[in-house]
């Protein structure tokens, strides 16, 4: 069970927290233009490395934020948390 | 086939493995089909193609040690009861293969069909089990309504009484169901393969997928390039990376699923039972120990780990349904790696690279479609063209919205 | 057989508290401070079971944890299966048997309280040998906050099976003094029987304390029996010891064989002397030391036979002081003794001759395996160090040090120095900065002098048997057998797994060890494999010829020793296994003889019987008082979200299939929210109560789902919106008056509104009082009746309540609960989201197109309804079916054929029976179904298979009561 450091309460027990997936994956400016299989990506295809991964957190039994991290899928390290209007940090 | 109780001192006497199993080849440099993933699925496929199509110029290549990923991670529930007639199709083919599987291999897999429980706790969760029950039995598979005192029956230790949290309303009861012993399963297919002329080729990892004017040609891998007329993927957790090698975006999500035994103890759990609501499924395995698994975990991750509080949860609600066990000790837990697809059931079929073949998806629920998906899968390579009863498993059902969501089906929540 | 082999004096017991206990039977007396495996030692009883496969007898091996053979099972004073007699503490009472394979679960309901305890500390430290001492005295004199846990019953580790001098004075003394720094150090946490059990990350330990199991019957029953704790460190020093490593040889299982370091511990801490005549076989200096000991105790120890052609000068001195021969090059070949040992084989290595030594005991050590399971499990490599033949870790990670002999330490002072510096090290990390240093005592242990020799098995060609008589080997080494019986070098007692076993799976094409592993299940044992993993490495690389220190160690998993399940459930069983939710009018409920439904966490009024009327009956009878009078509900369970914010109407239009901007305030609006794949996931009415400010409502079962997915969207993808979404749920009590009398009920308790429908129209809500309480009255209606919904502060629910009661009882108002609310929704061709609908559902298939919006440029789902799949004619509907014979009720899951016949498998159904009732009002039974194409089949006669009968149904449309909308309005 990981510490999560929660960019806005600092760390706290990971199930405090809700998963969200993939970061970065913006809602479409006009859905209606799409095709089908830009659609379904959008709906359904998320990226799924195995490495560093910017992904979407959720603080849920805490401040209720939203927040972005770098986790690394092999070791489940947190890299790094930012906030969603933030850029993904360059991690190493 | 065994069937009934489990025997009354279980785990003295595992039957014996064979003192031969397989050779251990060096790869050859090319074979007719190349398949990837030595587990449950990449091996039943290797011997189907072997023995329904005649070709026996394929190799399986594993990254580790044979069936040492999800094949040797689970708690070897097999079934067929799900909801939508696509799933039932494949899984009650499977079912139909498991029940002839042991004397086609020539291997004690103790498949043992004790039966399966799949409890309801609310009044939803009854109309949802009813629902199925009665599409199960339209497709020719056995499947029971049982109440709360039937249940009792067929599995005397659980606890029917109102005065749990969420009490045990009934559950659907498919008695044909049961479990296997997974390494008895994986060598049987693997002994048999490699008796065939099949190539296992161990500590093999692919590291790339060759292609040439959109057509499969080999595969480059950690023991060298090794060309294929045809390349058929089956490496559960690790299908996303791989099939990015070959240009192919899926929409699976890798996910800790873990699971645990306890000490080996005197008979007490008659059947399978599986909770969705309270999220816990237990058996007792042949040798004795109960055998427990829960719900994934939430994030994606290949460290073939998981966090300690799904276990602790997965416990109290063991204790709920089953307080006889309070003094059993959790003796060893641990983890696979699930791709869990968003409608909970499995992508199998051709892909947008001619010669390349996929199947991947299967979540939780692997382990029990093993001879199903293999005689499928290896129909769908031998012919360039899927299985009637993997048709529906397109990976273009995304596309065009007609999943197969079996969400409900599962004991754990995706 | 009574023989006392309670030595006169030593052992760290209470001699003056006898404990009686029985053990298969027989009744016998141990000490305070024995374990069980220690006070049948002192009985003289060896074996305490027979083997799993081969029925052999087997007795006690080790002193610890890592007991292969010792299983037991308790009775009294609680009933348990399978722990190690090695670590249970013997109370007084007890009663146990040896176990054989398999452990029993008890009948009897467990009473025992289990609980956890999360613990943060600065450094924690696991074990508390000299190692760990030496760490937790370091970093406690920094002011560091600083755990201790160690699995035995008093500090000390191994110190506690030794009698070694610190400093000139017995090592109990310098335990003491630590032990009582430590105690005295605020913000020390010292945990005895405290196992750490779990190593995670980011310094996440899970403990398992064993609180009461060593008091016996006098066990408080108010004290959790074992308690789980969750302990979160920043530094973690990792002092666990080692596990003496077997050698295998022929019959190398036989009760009276056991590791050497047991016996010595059997000797220092519990006074015991495990033999009369005791033989001794080692491959390093270790077990001379054990030999010497025991042989100043004043038992008779002949002989020891070490491996290694050199061996250790001044010890082997010291041995032939005290009367015992040391054989350099020599190795135990065999064994004899039915069921205790009397007789050992030995000979020279490669030798031609072999003898035979009367022993009723043989001490055995072929080395030391570190105990770096929890290393392991954090992640930490593994190094193969062949001087040790074992694994010890390969580095030091960045929040964890190895220290004493788990690091393949094993000399008393260099333990106690690395665990000084380790501390110092730790605490250092966790930003303190060193007190005063922790003084290395000098020890009086005897120095290794000749390196361990490294040795699995005897080897191959060592004579089988005594000089004279023919040889034949039972089975050929390096070669398969087919009966493994015939083999008696085990390699996993615990299994009966053997030396052949791992040559025919080798034989069988296995290279690797998890392969071997799971053919000859070495390792899968209660023990783990402690005692036979390393070996079984150790024998499969010499049989492919391949170096371990080029193959992979079998990875270590949680938990390091078995646990509880009761302890990991801990508390959250029975109504603390989930939250119960009950609305302010529960007990009103309660007394009134409601019966309950869970609805999530919610528990709701689901009926509420009069005298002796089944459901059926009493939802009748409250479906008759709605539709021809009045009738009130408690629906305060359904969700309410409030939403606040001038981007508030732009977000709704968002979530909302329909336009809900455009309701004006003062108004209310159904609405239905669709996931983005277009299924509907929720539904439920918006009020607008200010331009800027709406009240939402969500089935009772996803209120939570609703509010995470408002606020998901609202932060990751629309953060630009100005909105604010906040639960209330529980802070309304609200109660539906429903029924052509309600206007009147209303109108007695509400006289400052104007209660009629041109005055207080259908889909409008005002606020005032009833019955004196500040309200807020809605007219929506979910029956299709006269219906007012009044809201009131939860606190005034049950005034509320009891005045609608008292106002309505001219009118006989009825309470009535989720059931009959389902009928009179169904009556009306309302769809309840989750019943009707199971995900796959649009609105479109609902019927409900007239709430999706044909203006809005977009919402969430719109882009997906226009997917193929979306598009396709023959689409499940939600319809009506009326059954023929109006009397049978249609099954809730029943599937939907065309034939009036049940064809051969697999029939592909048209659909399914998602509600299903008997109405009052109607006078005959009806359903909802999900049908393939359904609208296009108004009017179709179907089948329903229902058991092995086929019952005949008719689609019609979904609105069976007051299809022309006229009694809304009263």
């Amino acid at each position: 069970m990981q510490l999560i450091p929660c960019p806005w309460c600092g760390p706290r027990e990971e199930v405090e927290f809700h998963y969200g997936g993939q970061a970065h994956v913006a809602y479409p400016a006009e859905p209606a233009e799409l095709s089908d299989e830009e659609w379904a990506s959008f709906v359904f295809f998320r990226d799924n490395p195995r490495g560093p991964f910017a992904e979407r957190w959720s603080h849920a039994a805490g401040c209720r934020r939203w927040f972005n991290a770098v986790r690394d899928t092999r070791s489940y390290e947190l890299l790094a948390v930012y906030r969603p209007d933030q850029e993904r940090p360059v991690t190493t | 086939m065994t069937t009934g109780n489990p025997p009354a001192r279980p785990g003295a006497d595992l039957p014996d493995h064979p003192s031969f199993l397989w050779r251990n080849p060096d790869p050859a440099p090319s074979y007719d089909v190349v398949i990837v993933g030595g587990g449950g699925h990449g091996l039943a496929t290797a011997y189907y193609l072997a023995t329904v199509h005649g070709i026996t110029n394929v190799a399986v290549l594993e990254k580790g040690w044979l069936a040492g990923g999800n094949m040797a991670r689970n708690t070897t529930i097999i079934r067929s009861n799900y909801l939508w007639d696509e799933s039932s199709g494949i899984y009650e083919h499977a079912l139909k293969l498991w029940e002839g599987l042991e004397e086609e291999l020539g291997y004690p897999i103790l498949f043992d069909q004790r039966g399966v429980l799949n409890l309801a706790h609310s009044l939803q969760d009854v109309r949802d089990s009813v629902r199925r029950v009665n599409a199960n039995r339209l497709n020719g598979i056995d499947a029971e309504w049982l109440d709360a005192d039937g249940v009792k029956e067929v599995c005397p230790i659980i606890n029917v009484s109102s005065d749990v949290r969420y009490p045990v309303l009934g559950a659907t009861y498919q008695p044909r169901a049961g479990i296997a012993k997974h390494d008895y399963v994986a060598w049987g297919f693997a002994s048999a393969a490699d008796r065939l002329g099949v190539d296992l080729i161990q500590h093999c990892e692919v590291t790339g997928i060759e292609t040439s004017g959109g057509r499969v040609t080999g595969v480059n891998t950690t023991r060298g390039r090794i060309g294929a007329g045809k390349v058929a993927l089956c490496a559960s957790g690790h299908s996303s990376e791989l099939a990015a090698m070959a240009g192919i975006e899926l929409p699976v999500q890798s996910h800790p699923l873990q699971a645990l035994v306890s000490e080996l103890l005197e008979p007490v759990h008659p059947t399978v039972v599986m909770s969705n609501a309270v999220h816990v499924y237990v058996s007792q395995a042949h040798k004795g120990e109960l055998v427990m698994g829960a719900g994934i975990d939430s994030y994606n991750g290949y460290g073939q780990r998981g966090s300690f509080h799904i276990i602790e949860r997965q416990m109290s609600a063991a204790l709920e349904l089953f307080p006889i066990f309070s003094r059993a000790h959790l003796l060893r837990t641990w983890a696979g790696i699930v791709d869990v697809s968003p409608d909970a059931s499995p992508i199998i079929g051709l892909t947008p690279v001619d010669g390349l073949y996929l199947n991947c998806g299967w979540g939780t629920g692997g382990f029990k479609a093993t001879p199903g998906v293999g005689d499928c899968f290896a129909h769908t390579i031998a012919n360039d063209k899927p299985h009637p009863y993997n048709e529906p498993f397109t990976l273009e059902r995304f596309t065009t919205g007609a999943l197969v969501d079996e969400h409900g089906a599962a004991a754990v929540a995706h | 057989m009574t023989a006392d082999f309670r030595l006169p004096r030593g052992g760290r017991i209470d001699r003056d508290r006898p404990l009686r206990f029985t053990f298969n039977g027989r009744s016998l007396t141990g000490r305070q401070g024995d374990t069980l495996a220690s006070a049948l030692l002192a009985n003289g009883v060896h074996q305490v079971t027979t083997s799993i496969k081969y029925g052999r007898p087997r007795g006690i091996m080790a002193a610890g944890v890592e007991e292969p053979n010792a299983l037991v099972q308790l009775a009294e004073p609680v009933s348990e299966p399978m722990l190690t007699a090695t670590t249970v503490e013997l109370c007084d009472g007890l009663v146990a048997e040896g176990l054989v394979g398999h452990g029993r679960l008890g009948d009897e309901p467990d009473p025992a309280r289990y609980d956890s305890k999360h613990a943060h500390c600065d450094v924690l430290v696991i074990g508390a040998g000299p190692a760990g001492l030496a760490a937790a005295l370091t970093a406690a004199r920094s002011g560091a906050r600083v755990v201790v846990v160690d699995d035995q019953s008093a500090a000390g580790g191994s110190l506690l099976g030794r009698d070694d001098y610190l400093d000139d004075r017995s090592s109990d003394a310098w335990v003491r003094d630590v032990v009582a720094e430590l105690d005295a150090t605020p913000d020390v946490l010292r945990l005895d029987r405290t196992t750490a059990f779990g190593a995670y990350q980011d310094g996440f330990v899970l403990a398992l304390q064993r609180r009461t199991d060593h008091l016996g019957f006098d066990a408080p029953r108010h004290v959790a029996r074992h308690r789980i704790w969750r302990i979160r460190a920043t530094q973690t020093v990792i002092a666990t010891g080692a596990h003496e490593r077997p050698i295998v040889f022929d019959d190398n299982d036989r009760p009276g064989i056991m590791l050497a370091g047991a016996a010595r511990t059997y000797l220092h801490r519990y006074g015991v002397q495990v033999g009369k005549r005791v033989g001794v076989f080692t491959t390093n200096d270790s077990a001379y030391v054990a030999a010497i000991e025991l042989a100043e105790a004043g038992i008779d120890v002949p002989v020891l036979f070490d491996a290694r052609q050199d061996v250790p000068q001044r010890l082997r001195a010291e041995c032939a002081a005290r009367g015992i021969d040391v054989y350099p090059g020599h190795v135990v070949t065999g064994t004899e003794g039915r069921d205790h040992l009397t007789d050992v084989h030995i000979g020279p290595v490669g030798g031609e001759r072999c003898d035979t030594v009367g022993c009723d005991t043989l001490l055995v050590s072929g080395g030391w395996n570190p105990a770096v399971h929890l290393f392991s499990q954090l992640g930490g490599q593994l190094r193969y160090a062949p001087s040790l033949g074992a694994y010890v870790p390969a580095e030091a990670l960045s929040s964890a040090r190895v220290v004493g002999s788990a690091a393949g330490s094993f000399e008393l002072m260099a333990c106690i120095e690395q665990g000084a510096e380790a501390g110092r090290a730790a605490l250092t990390a966790a930003g303190f900065s060193p007190g005063a240093d922790v003084t290395v005592p000098v020890a009086d242990t005897r120095p290794d002098e000749v390196a361990a020799m490294v040795l699995w098995r005897v080897p191959e060609g060592a004579p089988k048997v005594p000089l004279g008589t023919e040889y034949v080997p039972k089975v050929p080494f390096g070669t398969a057998g087919d009966d493994n019986s015939a083999d008696a070098r085990f390699v996993d007692l615990q299994r009966d797994a053997t030396v052949s076993d791992v040559l025919r799976a080798t034989g069988a094409g296995l290279r690797s060890l998890e392969h071997v592993k799971r053919y000859t299940t070495i390792g899968t044992a209660h023990d783990q494999g402690k005692t036979s993993g390393m070996v079984a490495a150790g024998i499969v690389a010499e049989a492919l010829g391949e170096d371990l220190a080029e193959r992979r160690p079998t990875t270590f998993r949680p938990p390091y020793t078995s646990v509880p399940f009761a302890a990991l459930g801990g508390r959250d069983r029975g109504e603390l296994y989930d939250p119960v939710r009950v609305t302010a009018l529960h007990d009103w409920h309660v007394a009134h003889g409601a019966e309950f439904e869970d609805v999530g966490q919610w528990k709701r009024a689901r009926h509420y019987p009069r005298y002796d009327e089944d459901m059926h009956a009493a939802v009748l009878r409250e479906c008759r008082a709605a539709r021809e009078g009045v009738a009130l509900m408690d629906a305060s369970t359904l969700g309410k979200i409030d939403v606040q914010g001038p981007d508030a109407p732009a977000l709704l239009d968002m979530l909302y299939t329909n336009m809900m901007s455009t309701l004006k305030v003062g108004r209310i609006r159904y609405g239905v929210m669709c996931g983005i794949d277009g299924m509907v996931i929720d539904d439920g009415t918006v009020i607008r109560l200010a331009d800027d400010r709406f009240l939402l409502t969500t089935t009772t079962g996803n209120a939570a789902m609703v509010l995470d997915w408002i606020e998901e969207w609202l932060q990751t993808e629309w953060p630009h919106l100005r909105v604010f979404a906040t639960s209330v749920t529980e802070h309304w009590v609200t109660v539906p008056l429903v029924g052509p009398r309600s206007r009147d009920v209303l109108a007695a308790l509400a006289p400052d509104i104007d209660v009629s429908n041109d005055a207080f129209g259908f889909m409008t809500w005002q606020d005032t009082t009833v019955a004196g309480i500040p309200a807020r009255v809605c007219r929506i209606s979910f029956s299709g009746e006269l219906a007012y919904e009044i809201n009131v502060n939860a606190w005034h629910g049950l005034a509320l309540w009891e005045a609608l009661i008292e106002a309505g009882e001219p009118y006989g108002i009825t309470p009535y609960g989720t059931e009959t609310m389902h009928v009179l929704r169904a009556e009306k061709g309302y769809p309840i989201v989750g019943q009707d609908t199971d995900g796959t559902v649009t609105p479109q298939d609902l019927g409900m197109s007239w709430a999706v919006s044909k203006k809005k440029t977009d919402f969430i789902g719109k882009r997906s309804f226009s997917r193929p799949e979306n598009l396709r004619p023959d689409r499940k509907h939600l319809v009506g079916l009326l059954p023929a014979d109006p009397t049978v009720p249609l099954p809730e899951g029943g599937q939907i054929i065309e034939h009036d016949y049940v064809p051969e498998p697999p029939v592909r159904a048209l659909g399914h029976v998602t509600s299903s009732y008997d109405s009052a009002a109607l006078g005959r039974t009806f359903a909802f179904a999900l049908l393939r194409s359904g609208r296009e089949r108004v009017g179709e006669k179907l089948y329903v298979p229902v058991g092995d009968d086929l019952v005949a149904v008719t689609v019609t449309d979904t609105v069976f009561y007051d299809k022309e909308g006229a009694r809304r309005d009263g």
